[in-house]
């Protein structure tokens, strides 16, 4: 039972694994290149959880100093999470932009399909 | 000239001299002439250096320090004085000598070669006036580095495949138990200058002892010791001077001359011998002589039955260091020498015939003699001194080995030294034999026409000459070998 | 004022550099503007190298918010000479850069290209500089996002896959680096290395402290490549452009390695890592894996880049064998390595890409003969390539007889012995090269060749020069590594 309660009290913990395995996965098992990004943003994504919600305090208030407010929930994560985001958001529109110079180049952005013709150049 | 100032000297002419070679290459006759200059005055240079080691003075530099326990230092001791002595005198005649053959032969890349010839003697140079392990390892290296364009310079399949093995095989050795052997020898002795008395006597127990005397042993593969000999026959598809190089002047010798500078300044002679764990040595190198004048005996190609004969030459001079007494080493340092100028002799002849005639094997020779006079001769002597007979250099190391031997009760050593004599009579008279009793045969016939050029003979009469003016006048190098030993 | 503030401008320059090449939109000028930033860059690190050798570790509040708050920058000794390395790299390569740029990459790129590359640098040099966990990510996905970029603009399609394959596994590296530094952050509450190793003390052998390393250690290891992570390396190498195949080379893993080391010994520690967990076994396993795997496969390849590549991932098992090693001459060895890999590697490439710049391909068959039409480039080759054997009189020597003695030191024998049978391994793809391009008939492709432009071959020279001079000379390279692993070792922070 107290297993149970634990489970259920860090759930954040068990959304989190669920989107860094299943992220990592796609990355892993799919073939098409738009996917394995797809899969790469999920991962990320678990990140973001990771670091946010351990800064919350059920309760607790906005980050700011004053008269009956506090404690307060850790702004510092949901700082650093805004530059992870950016990175992430480069990272997939560096993604996509090389995908569509694939496309164009290779006609096709299916890796199995890709080493098919270079083993046969 | 301070002593610092000479030794530097020896090691940046023939370096300088490479680069001038290679400024040169728009003119033959100026390109060799820089050649033979360099190779004038590196012999005055260790001409002089030797007049102050037989005066008594130390001869060295001041110590580089490349990391801690690492330094780069030259210090002029009697054996290495030896070495530089034959090394510096043969590289004048072979480079005579390789002026007509690379010339009569119309050998291609010729400025390349002359090159690596001269960063090989500068090398040799280091290896024999090095101070420490260290030192010589560099010059160990460069040696290896600088001959293995001048071993595949042919550039077909066979010299290639040569060169691989030559280099696979030294740079193999040195680096997988000969560099491991240096690191332990820094650990346990904390240096790595040469002492007289040695640098590990005392240092480590007898199994650690044993275990990095055979890292050195087969860690100098240029010592050729059996099994890591067979670069030296894959060696053979180098143009003849090439080979004069590597059996003669510098690269086998620089092997041995390591192997007997480990022994006496790493090791040290009293404390192997007190130990008793350099046994195993003479039976490695007994094996080695007797084993490696079996297979000369069944080789037809000239060049291929000289290469075994070195093997086996080399190991007497190994055999003579690991009976471990003064009046063998004193026969170690003086085989050395006298193997120099006989072998090279030998290898001048088997030229002297490729170019003159094109023949390579041993059964073609039937009365070549008579066409070839000069060089015949020339070979007869080599051989005879290769056996040890007097009035021929040979007869002096071998006579201080059995010494040595005898006094020691070391009859394994004796048995090998005399087999192996009986054996090297079977492999050479037989040559000599033929090439003058013998009627000239059909391949004498059709392609000896006559002597080789001018100054390949020059060359090998000089040899000749000095094979046997180093058993008449035999002062210089035994008083190096005595002061080499303290006796 | 500008003695005071060299910490950011190591960093700031470059970026500001990048905007501007950006803006100006001309191939000559953005190059005049990269060249002059890469020049800047070697005497900022010099200065604080030459203070920090004076007056010890310089720390850098940035904005002037006081660390732990605020973003510290951090120079000792091991990372002002990393960032002396880095930015001397990045000077030599930039007057090698202005031909092969021009001959490999389209002239409308050509600022882009410079923009791109100097924010490379930023990124490369902020990793060195800054003492902040989240903060050394950020720097992390700027030079990464930028070798992307800089590696998709090969001339070869295959590029493009290379960049895409590296892009993929980058972003799951640097992601395993931010899990970890969550971890770290959520157990200590802090982000400035020094702080979490301090706090640190308090609470190690939590779980989520060993999950933190775990993670630090994998996500670190995809970035410098040590075996099995680096299958992105030899396609990306392969394919980039020449000038970005041989800046890379010698910094970028370099970089990740010198994270590895800030982490194991500066944040987690000596006793935790090495004592308590079997780092050292596992380390040193894959280091040999590398060190022998790694050549062997170098041995049968095509392509003398992705010869190079894979021997490059060797090199790396040795200055991780270095770090596993944990003594002081191990340790040693392997940063030393870190700076004689550098040198070497560089050299290399840069000949390589001197060979593309002429016959417009590296395949080892078109090599043939190369060496008489391009004596000097090819015998530069020659030298670096005897300097990754090892042979003594170059920096490989110097690096290997360290990581032997550290061998010895711990009493590994048979250490000793592997680490010299796998240098022997790269006598065999040295050797074969050296065959090819002296003792071959000259090939089709190299029947037009001549050496290259002085603006590529002197800095080609130059590197290898400096191959050999700092075999001899090792007061800069050895003498400052031995002080950099005494500190480790203590604890450094």
């Amino acid at each position: 039972m107290a297993i149970l309660e634990q489970t259920v009290a860090h759930y954040n913990h068990w959304v989190m694994i669920f989107l860094m395995i299943s992220g990592l996965y796609i990355v892993v098992a799919r073939g098409n290149m738009v996917k394995k990004l797809v899969g790469l943003g999920l991962f990320q994504t678990s990140v973001y959880l990771l670091y946010i919600s351990p800064g919350k305090i059920l309760g607790g208030t906005p980050p700011i100093l004053g008269e009956g407010l506090g404690p307060y929930s850790n702004p510092l994560p949901h700082v650093l999470i805004l530059t992870a985001i950016v990175v992430g958001v480069a990272t997939l529109a560096l993604g996509l932009a090389l995908v569509v110079r694939i496309n164009e180049s290779f006609g096709t952005i299916e890796e199995d399909e890709i080493f098919a013709e270079e083993d046969d150049t | 000239m301070t002593g610092e100032m000479l030794i530097i000297l020896a090691l940046v002419i023939p370096a300088v001299g490479a680069g001038l070679i290679g400024l040169t290459s728009w003119n033959a006759n100026v390109r060799e002439s820089v050649t033979l200059v360099t190779a004038a005055a590196l012999f005055l240079v260790v001409m002089f250096i030797l007049g102050d080691v037989l005066g008594g003075q130390s001869v060295a530099t001041g110590a580089f320090e490349i990391v801690p326990g690492l330094e780069l230092a030259f210090n002029v001791e009697p054996l290495g004085m030896l070495f530089a002595c034959v090394a510096s005198t043969l590289w004048i005649v072979n480079s005579i000598y390789s002026i007509g053959y690379m010339r009569g032969n119309n050998e291609p890349r010729q400025t390349p070669f002359y090159m690596c010839f001269a960063v090989a003697l500068a090398s040799t140079i280091g290896i024999a006036f090095a101070a420490n392990l260290f030192t010589l390892f560099l010059c160990y290296e460069i040696l290896t580095l600088s001959t293995y364009p001048l071993v595949a310079h042919k550039g077909d399949d066979n010299a290639k495949a040569g060169g691989r093995v030559y280099l696979l095989i030294l740079l193999g050795t040195s680096m997988v138990l000969l560099l491991p052997a240096i690191i332990a020898t820094a650990v346990i002795a904390g240096t790595l200058d040469f002492q007289v008395g040695g640098i590990l006597a005392g240092k480590a127990p007898d199994g650690i002892i044993a275990l990095l005397l055979a890292l050195y042993i087969f860690g100098i593969g240029k010592a050729a010791i059996m099994p890591l000999h067979w670069w030296l026959p894959a060696a053979m598809v180098a143009p003849t001077p090439v080979s004069a190089l590597l059996h003669a002047v510098a690269v086998v010798k620089a092997g041995v001359f390591t192997v007997v500078k480990v022994i006496v300044y790493v090791f040290g002679v009293d404390a192997l011998a007190r130990a008793g764990n350099a046994e195993w040595l003479v039976w490695v190198a007994g094996f080695t002589v007797i084993t490696a004048s079996i297979v000369a005996l069944r080789q037809d190609n000239l060049k291929k039955r000289l290469a075994y004969s070195t093997v086996s030459q080399l190991s007497y001079v190994v055999l003579a260091a690991s009976i471990l007494t003064p009046i063998s080493i004193v026969g170690a340092a003086m085989h050395i020498a006298a193997h120099a100028v006989s072998k090279i002799t030998l290898f001048f002849a088997a030229g002297s015939i490729y170019t003159a005639s094109r023949l390579t094997e041993i059964s073609q020779l039937d009365g070549i003699g008579r066409r070839m006079p000069w060089t015949m001769a020339a070979f007869a002597i080599g051989a005879l001194s290769m056996i040890g007979v007097p009035p021929t250099a040979g007869f002096l190391g071998k006579w201080f080995m059995l010494t040595g031997a005898m006094n020691t009760g070391q009859w394994v050593a004796v048995a090998v030294i005399i087999v192996s004599t009986l054996l090297n009579a079977g492999y050479f008279l037989p040559i000599i034999v033929q090439a003058f009793l013998k009627p000239p045969g059909k391949d004498v016939k059709a392609h000896a026409k006559g002597e080789a050029p001018i100054p390949i003979v020059i060359a090998l009469t000089a040899t000749a000459g000095g094979t046997v003016l180093m058993f008449l006048f035999p002062d210089i190098p035994l008083a190096l070998a005595r002061l080499l030993a303290g006796v | 004022m500008i003695a005071d503030n060299l910490p950011a401008l190591q960093v700031v320059l470059p970026l500001l550099g990048a905007v501007v090449c950006a803006m100006l939109r001309r191939g000559t000028l953005a190059w005049g503007v990269a060249l002059i930033v890469s020049l800047l860059m070697p005497l900022c690190a010099i200065g604080l190298l030459l203070e920090v050798l004076e007056n010890g570790t310089i720390s850098y509040a940035f904005g002037g918010w006081p660390p732990p708050i605020g973003i510290e920058y951090r120079v000792d000794i091991i990372n002002a000479f990393l960032l002396l390395l880095v930015s001397l790299i990045g000077a030599v390569i930039m007057p090698y850069a202005k031909s092969s740029v021009e001959a490999e990459i389209a002239p409308e790129n050509h600022a882009w290209f410079y923009a791109i590359y100097l924010l490379c640098l930023c990124g490369l040099l902020g990793i060195a500089i800054t003492g902040d966990a989240f903060n050394v990510f950020v720097f992390m996905e700027i030079s990464s996002l930028a070798t992307y970029a800089l590696i998709a603009m090969g001339r070869d399609r295959r590029a493009l896959l290379a960049a895409y394959q590296y892009l993929v596994v980058g972003t799951i590296g640097a992601t395993m680096y931010v899990i970890g530094v969550g971890f770290l952050y959520s157990m200590t509450g802090s982000l400035n290395l020094v702080d979490i190793a301090g706090r640190l003390a308090d609470i190690e052998n939590s779980r989520a402290v060993m999950a933190a390393l775990a993670f630090l250690t994998v996500g670190i290891s995809l970035k410098l490549a040590l075996f099995p992570l680096h299958v992105w390396l030899p396609n990306a190498y392969a394919y980039a452009p020449s000038m970005v195949t041989s800046f890379l080379a010698a910094t970028a893993t370099k970089v990740a390695v010198y994270l590895l080391l800030r982490y194991y010994f500066s944040v987690f520690g000596v006793a935790v890592v090495f004592e308590e967990l079997p780092v050292t076994e596992i380390l040193l396993f894959l280091s040999l894996a590398a060190m022998f795997g790694a050549s062997i496969i170098a041995i049968f390849q095509e392509d003398a880049k992705r010869m190079l590549a894979y021997s490059s991932v060797a090199q790396i098992g040795y200055i991780t064998l270095g770090i596993a090693l944990a003594n002081q001459s191990g340790l040693t060895g392997g940063i030393v390595h870190l700076f004689n890999h550098a040198l070497m590697k560089g050299a290399l490439f840069m000949a390589l890409g001197a060979v593309f710049y002429r016959i417009g391909t590296v395949k080892i068959d078109d090599l043939a003969g190369l060496g008489k039409k391009m004596p000097i480039t090819m015998g530069a080759f020659v030298l670096a390539g005897l300097s990754v054997i090892g042979v003594p009189g170059t920096v490989g020597f110097v690096s290997k007889w360290y990581l032997g003695l550290g061998a010895f030191e711990n009493g590994w024998w048979w250490l000793a012995f592997l680490i010299v049978i796998s240098s022997l391994i790269s006598v065999v793809y040295v050797g074969r090269i050296v065959e090819v391009v002296w003792f071959r008939p000259i090939s089709q492709a190299a029947r037009s060749a001549k050496e290259p432009p002085l603006g590529m071959l002197l800095p080609t020279l130059l590197l290898t020069a400096a191959t050999v001079y700092f075999g001899f000379d090792t007061t800069a390279s050895a003498g400052i590594a031995g002080r950099a692993a005494e500190l480790l070792l203590a604890g450094l922070r």
